[in-house]
């Protein structure tokens, strides 16, 4: 509490408007830190569009969270009735009533009661309206709405005065105030008056474009501070209000350089081995019936079986027909549901605006806070809205997403006519990775053939993969590129096995050749060993001729040298 | 309806003594003397000293003049400068012109 205030007076100190949370989901990120604390704040709008709601937010908030008392001065409803309008919000206004915390003052004007006559001023609703403040401490107050005065009372003129008086007052009483107004004709209010003392105007519109409705916030002026000019929607539900800054938003996430998995093995390879970058967006366009549906399950499939949680919007089926589906392919979505990791959420695109769409998304993504959100399909988001709102819409989703660090998975049905391929351009340029599924149609059969369009900061594969439902799962097929062009499908499977067959042939022709070469090689070894033979003999015959003509020559040199010796002997017996 | 028999019970919120309190007081006394002599009571409340009351009375603006007996509860806010108004809100005018038109 102290601290805060040290905060204010810093602030104050640096001439910087001092502002009081308003604790409403994004409302205090558009105003850049709340309501001007110590001024007027004018909500002003049409019948039903969530004034009394914010202001009753802003009170009950401010009293639970930043421990700020709050009187709520109502003109409309009663105390009773106020409690159980926003009990549905969970808020138990009778307790916080009892820890005087919250003050609430029905002032109750009934024309057919009151006579006017002569001079008079609201002193009165002054009086009692400090009083509940000193009460109770208030550093809030809401007057919901003032405009019941004017029905009430006649003199327009004390009543203009009176009301200039009470935002002057107001400012001195030093509390943070709401007004309510209810939209004139040409002007913010009825009485054209508020809009003008207020030091900062909301207002709370419902649009209704193509039978559907979105809630639009905008805040008119804010008096010494900067905030967002857009129309943000916002939603109401059972946590009360929730608006979007989300056009705010810039280009300045961190990037993680993680990745994980696609779900298939070969589709990861083709991205460069790894998959996606965790972070990114990915989108998944293919006419009907080519597997989107398949690839974005078989994706949460892998991440939930990492123990990742996952979010899955579908916008076409209902997760029992996609639980069911995916079992044909063997992916059991269900035990993921049960482990509490993945959860579903389908709607039709035409149950609400567009807006509506993300800040429900928002919020489910924001309370379960998932690693993956899948869309299936966004495509069907155009029945709501134009080309370029969704892609508006996406692009504040996407950004929110990276902000987070969330993997998102768009899928998006393309059909063969020129506005829906607009759609896939106008969602493909915002994405970082985008796959292709385009049918391949040829000899009477169609294919399924899945091209990396693009894949950011990865070297991914420029090939076209044939992509394969099969019982057990995904699978990516390389497709056969020869001289007849791409082949897939049976012709592929066809021109594989004839390929087969040449080989089974051509590897017999071989076989045979090779036996001729070894029967020839055998014919002329056994030629050459008779040659071989045939010489042997030849040679032995003339060894033998040699030999005997040695030996008969041998024998002669013998006989002659016996004759010579003989012959000496004769000599000397002579 | 018997209203004549009873005793009139007016409360008049005032904030501070204003020149409109004052005049508003000083209006009401003249009427009541003059037309509820004697079966009235008058109940001034400051808010200022008493901001308590300002809600049981659903008072918003001031001067008010509540009546609260007989029954309805009525109430004339100013600082009842003209005299037929404040009769008429009061419901005393008609019981007045009845009585004298018979």
């Amino acid at each position: 509490m102290t601290k805060k205030i040290n905060k204010l007076q810093d602030q104050k100190k640096a001439g910087l408007l001092p502002k009081s949370r308003t604790g409403i989901n994004g409302l205090d990120e558009i105003t850049e830190g709340g309501l001007p604390a110590g001024r007027p704040t004018l909500i002003c709008g049409s019948a039903g569009c969530g004034k009394t709601l914010m202001s009753i937010e802003f009170i009950v908030r401010g009293a639970l969270i930043y421990n700020e008392p709050g009187v709520f001065m109502a003109f409309e409803e009663k105390a009773d009735e106020l409690a159980v309008n926003v009990a549905s919000l969970g808020f138990d206004l009778n307790q916080l009533i009892d820890d005087k915390l919250i003050r609430i003052d029905h002032v109750h004007i009934e024309r057919s009661e009151i006579e006017e006559t002569g001079e008079y001023d609201l002193e009165g609703l002054f009086i009692r309206l400090g009083y509940a403040i000193d009460s109770i401490g208030a550093k809030r107050v809401v007057l919901d709405t003032i405009e019941n005065l004017f029905a009430g009372l006649d003199n327009q003129t004390v009543l203009r005065s009176e009301i200039r008086r009470l935002f002057q007052w107001l400012k001195e009483k030093g509390v943070t105030a709401i007004i309510t107004g209810e939209r004139g004709d040409n002007s913010l209010t009825r009485q054209g008056l508020e809009e003008y003392v207020s030091d900062c105007v909301i207002l709370l519109e419902n649009r209704i474009s193509n039978q559907i409705s979105t809630r639009l916030l905008r805040i008119v002026k804010y008096r010494g501070s900067v905030h967002g000019t857009n129309e943000y929607p916002f939603l109401i539900d059972e946590d009360g209000i929730s608006v979007l800054p989300v056009t705010s938003l810039q280009l300045d996430s961190a990037v993680s350089t993680e990745s994980i998995s696609s779900g298939i093995a070969s589709l990861d390879t083709m991205l460069g081995g790894a998959g996606f970058y965790k972070g990114s967006s990915i989108l998944i366009s293919g006419t009907a019936g080519t597997g989107k549906t398949s690839i974005a399950s078989s994706f949460a499939n892998a991440n939930c079986l990492d123990g990742k949680k996952c979010i899955y919007f579908a916008f076409e089926e209902s997760p029992h027909q996609i639980i069911r589906n995916m079992r044909s392919i063997g992916i059991d979505l269900n035990n993921h549901i049960k482990s509490g990791l993945l959860e579903f959420h389908a709607s039709r695109p035409t149950l609400h605006g567009l807006e509506m769409h993300l800040v429900a998304i928002h919020k489910n993504i924001k309370r379960f806070k998932p690693d993956i959100v899948v869309l299936d399909p966004v495509t069907n988001l155009i029945t709501v809205g134009s080309v370029s709102e969704v892609k508006s819409m996406l692009i504040r989703l996407v950004d929110y997403l990276q902000n987070e660090g969330i993997t998102v998975m768009f899928t998006a049905l393309s059909l063969n006519n020129t506005f829906n391929e607009q759609t896939d351009e106008g969602i493909s340029s915002l994405v970082d990775a985008w796959l292709l599924i385009r049918d391949i149609e040829s000899n009477g059969e169609r294919n399924r053939g899945l091209y990396v369009m693009k894949s950011r900061g990865m070297g991914h594969s420029n090939q076209i993969r044939e992509f394969i439902i099969a019982d057990e799962g995904l699978e990516l097929v390389d497709v056969y590129l020869g001289p007849d062009g791409v082949l897939v499908g049976s012709a592929r499977e066809a021109h594989i096995l004839r390929e087969q067959t040449g080989q089974a042939l051509h590897g017999q022709a071989v076989s045979r050749k090779d036996r001729e070469i070894s029967r020839k090689r055998k014919l002329l070894e056994a030629k050459i060993a008779g040659l071989q033979t045939e010489f042997e003999s030849v040679e032995e015959e003339l060894n033998k001729v040699y030999l005997e003509e040695e030996l008969k020559h041998k024998i002669q040199e013998d006989n002659r040298r016996e004759m010579i010796e003989k012959r000496k002997s004769i000599k000397a017996k002579k | 309806m018997g209203t004549t028999e009873q005793t009139w019970e007016l409360r008049l919120y005032i904030a501070g003594k204003t020149p409109k309190s004052v005049s508003a007081l000083s209006n009401l006394k003249k009427y009541c003397e003059e037309h509820l002599h004697g079966k009235y009571k008058i109940e001034v409340i400051d808010l200022l000293e008493k901001p308590q009351l300002a809600e049981g009375d659903q008072i918003f603006a001031v001067p008010t003049l509540v009546r609260k007996v007989p029954v309805p509860i009525r109430k004339i806010i100013g600082d009842l400068s003209n005299e037929e108004k404040v009769l008429v809100g009061l419901n005393i005018i008609s019981v007045k012109s009845s009585v004298d038109v018979k």
